[in-house]
């Protein structure tokens, strides 16, 4: 059963209708949203619990129990005054594979917009800041401009959608570096520094951006939430299994016919996912060799363990991997998977922000061992000493970047461990011929 | 991290850019930058302002800009902190250009779902036209870099040529790409692929096919 069109929520997902305002109001964008935020911040928060939401960004923690975090009282600072809760708004997209967000951005940012004012209103937060990574030139000049069309509306500023309710939304612009899509690094890159995570505790619920109460979300978890309060808990929960609920934007990349992002169900088995949608494989089911199902983070699924895997959260993590942003990379029997993980290897190096040793060494020391397993040029012992070290690195770092480096590494090792060695071999056997 | 060096603070440096301001346009935008911040916060603009001063140098130099050690005093001083904080954060993000730079800066994402689509030709058609990395070709026109990940994986692989992307490449469209630039012409942002739109699967829409001509509401369908 295919999702139906009725039931995606981004309608506009492929530009072929114009982002700005009137015509998003005409596809349902900013009705009435007076009436969702008279609901109440209890009543907001409770229906997005009940919609069994689950961040979209890659970890998957439910989105409603993440806005509960924020504090009812506002802590005070110095002078005794109140502080300001800020809600910080993740378009870093930088996953190698992801490329969702900025379909939302530049084709439905009203979408992005209203869920800014409602999850924003719900957590107390008197500002957003929608941190767009700094590639999206003109993806972030159409969410400027969005952003004004829905200030000379009086949708947002002062007294939002006649609500009653304050709140100012700013779009910040990163200039490339992919660690500031983890929210303590995105926090530090906002107060104007080096965009290098922070250590948690305290956490950004409590002292985020500028120390005051903060809660970072990923575009696609906030732009569905008018919806889902439009719709309700029940029609959103209706899609995918227990505790993968809703509905998701995939993105497929690689070696499918017909590659594109596109709104499906949650669950959907990846063969459906696939033929339905991408034409198929290239070359037909047969030529699979392996697919990374959820951006360059999450290791490598073999042919055979993904092609009937539900793609959602529970699905792959059965198989050995995560559903990440949903980033599928297929791979196809031509590809060279000892180099498509170790430009993999290459990404973490280049992006590590130098913090801590293990990763900052680490993810050189990995990516040159990568380089010569790919040409062979290495001895068999190797492959478990990379195995090891990628075990040094793994959670011995203040972020997740050293576990994501470390990731796709051992995913390779587990299922293609044979095509490390053949070439290995390959390799000492034509140096023997050479020396004879 | 990035293999990146800052350009040499010189005297011939200084006698260029030692009287960096804004123009009267800037001046305005920057000031608006600085609003988006609370009172007190005016660090947090250090990063769009890097970004315009550069866009401004490189309106003048008629190239995509970067941000000699001058300018990085300027905005210190501008936002009333320490130079070496400006530095940091002009060299800890690549986007800041903190050496000279060509009329086009042409970035080919290289990462594995660009490389996975063929990206090897496209890195080759540049290559072949005397591009490297670090390099400005003699002509001043093209500067190089391989890049990670753009985030247009649906539409692979990609190149980013100043402000524009240009997506759905092949080693023809490549060129074609950049022979209407040099020829001063402002070619077709986005796919290259003629039968494509954005990041639809190309033919017969899946899904969404009310949209394609009218501006369908399906809220009368819920």
């Amino acid at each position: 059963m295919a999702l139906a069109d009725k039931d995606r929520i981004f309608t506009n997902l492929y530009g072929y209708q114009p982002w700005n305002l009137k015509e998003a109001q005409a596809r349902g964008a900013w009705d009435n949203t007076k009436a969702l935020i008279e609901r109440g911040n209890a009543a907001i928060i409770d229906e997005m619990k009940a919609s069994g939401l689950r961040g979209r960004g890659g970890a998957g923690f439910p989105t409603g129990m993440k806005w509960s975090f924020m504090p009812k009282q506002p802590p005070l600072d110095q002078n005794g005054n109140p502080k300001p809760s800020f809600l910080v708004i993740n378009a870093d997209e930088s996953e190698p594979g992801s490329c969702k967000d900025r379909e939302i951005m530049r084709h439905d940012p009203h979408l992005l917009l209203e869920g800014a004012l409602v999850a924003g209103f719900a957590m107390g937060a008197r500002a957003a800041y929608i941190y767009i990574r700094g590639e999206y030139i003109r993806e972030a000049e159409t969410l400027f401009a969005a952003r004004d069309e829905a200030y000379a509306a009086g949708l947002l500023g002062k007294n939002a959608c006649g609500s009653g309710y304050d709140f100012d939304v700013f779009v910040h612009r990163g200039a490339g570096a992919y660690i500031c899509g983890e929210e303590t690094a995105m926090i530090e890159s906002l107060e104007g520094k080096k965009g290098q995570p922070r250590l948690k505790p305290p956490f950004p619920a409590g002292a985020g951006l500028y120390g005051c109460p903060t809660t970072v979300n990923n575009v696609e978890s906030i732009a569905v939430a008018p919806t889902i309060l439009r719709r309700g808990a029940a029609w959103f929960s209706s899609f995918g299994r227990e505790n993968n609920k809703g509905t998701k934007l995939f993105q497929i990349s690689g070696h499918v016919n017909r590659p594109c992002v596109v709104e499906e169900e949650m669950s959907i088995p990846f063969s459906e996912l696939i033929e339905r949608h991408c034409g198929g494989i290239r070359g037909g089911k047969d030529n699979l060799l392996a697919v990374i199902p959820g951006g360059s983070s999450v290791p490598l699924v073999p042919a055979a363990d993904i092609w009937d895997a539900p793609m959602d959260f529970d699905g792959l993590k059965a198989v050995g991997s995560g559903l990440g942003t949903a980033a599928v990379i297929v791979m196809d029997k031509s590809t060279d998977i000892v180099r498509a993980i170790s430009r993999i290897s290459y990404f973490y190096k280049h992006e590590s922000c130098g913090q801590c040793t293990p990763c900052r060494e680490g993810t050189g020391w990995m990516w040159r061992v990568m380089e010569r397993l790919r040409t062979g040029d290495a001895h068999v012992d190797e492959i478990d000493m990379l195995q090891q070290v990628t075990k040094q690195v793994e959670g011995h770092t203040i972020c997740a970047l050293g576990d994501a480096a470390a990731w796709p590494i051992q995913g390779l090792i587990k299922h293609f461990r044979p095509e490390i060695e053949r070439r290995i071999e390959a390799r000492a056997g034509s140096l023997q011929e050479a020396a004879e | 991290m990035a293999d990146r060096y800052i350009e040499p603070d010189t005297p011939e440096l200084r006698a260029r850019w030692g009287n960096f301001a804004w123009t009267e346009a800037n001046a305005a935008k920057a000031k608006e930058v600085v609003a988006r911040y609370p009172e007190g916060r005016q660090r947090s603009a250090v990063m769009p302002l890097l970004d315009l001063a550069q866009r401004q140098v490189g309106a003048e130099l008629n190239t995509q800009g970067w941000l000699p050690i001058p300018v990085m005093e300027f905005l210190a001083e501008y936002l009333s902190m320490p130079v070496i904080r400006v530095v940091e954060v002009a060299s800890f993000y690549t986007m800041y250009n903190i050496a000279p730079i060509g009329r086009f800066h042409v970035q080919v994402c290289g990462t594995t779902p660009c490389m996975l689509r063929g990206s090897d030709d496209i890195i080759a058609a540049c290559k072949s036209r005397g591009m490297k990395k670090g390099h400005i070709t003699g002509d001043g026109m093209w500067s190089f870099t391989e890049v990670e990940c753009m985030g247009n994986c649906a539409s692979a692989p990609m190149v980013q040529i100043n402000d524009d992307n240009y997506e759905d490449l092949t080693a023809e469209r490549m060129d074609a790409v950049l022979d209407a630039l040099a020829r001063g012409e402002s070619p077709k942002a986005g796919t290259q692929d003629p039968a494509r739109h954005t990041v639809e699967p190309v033919g017969e829409p899946t899904n969404l096919a009310a949209m394609v001509s009218a501006n369908h509401d399906y809220r009368s369908e819920w």
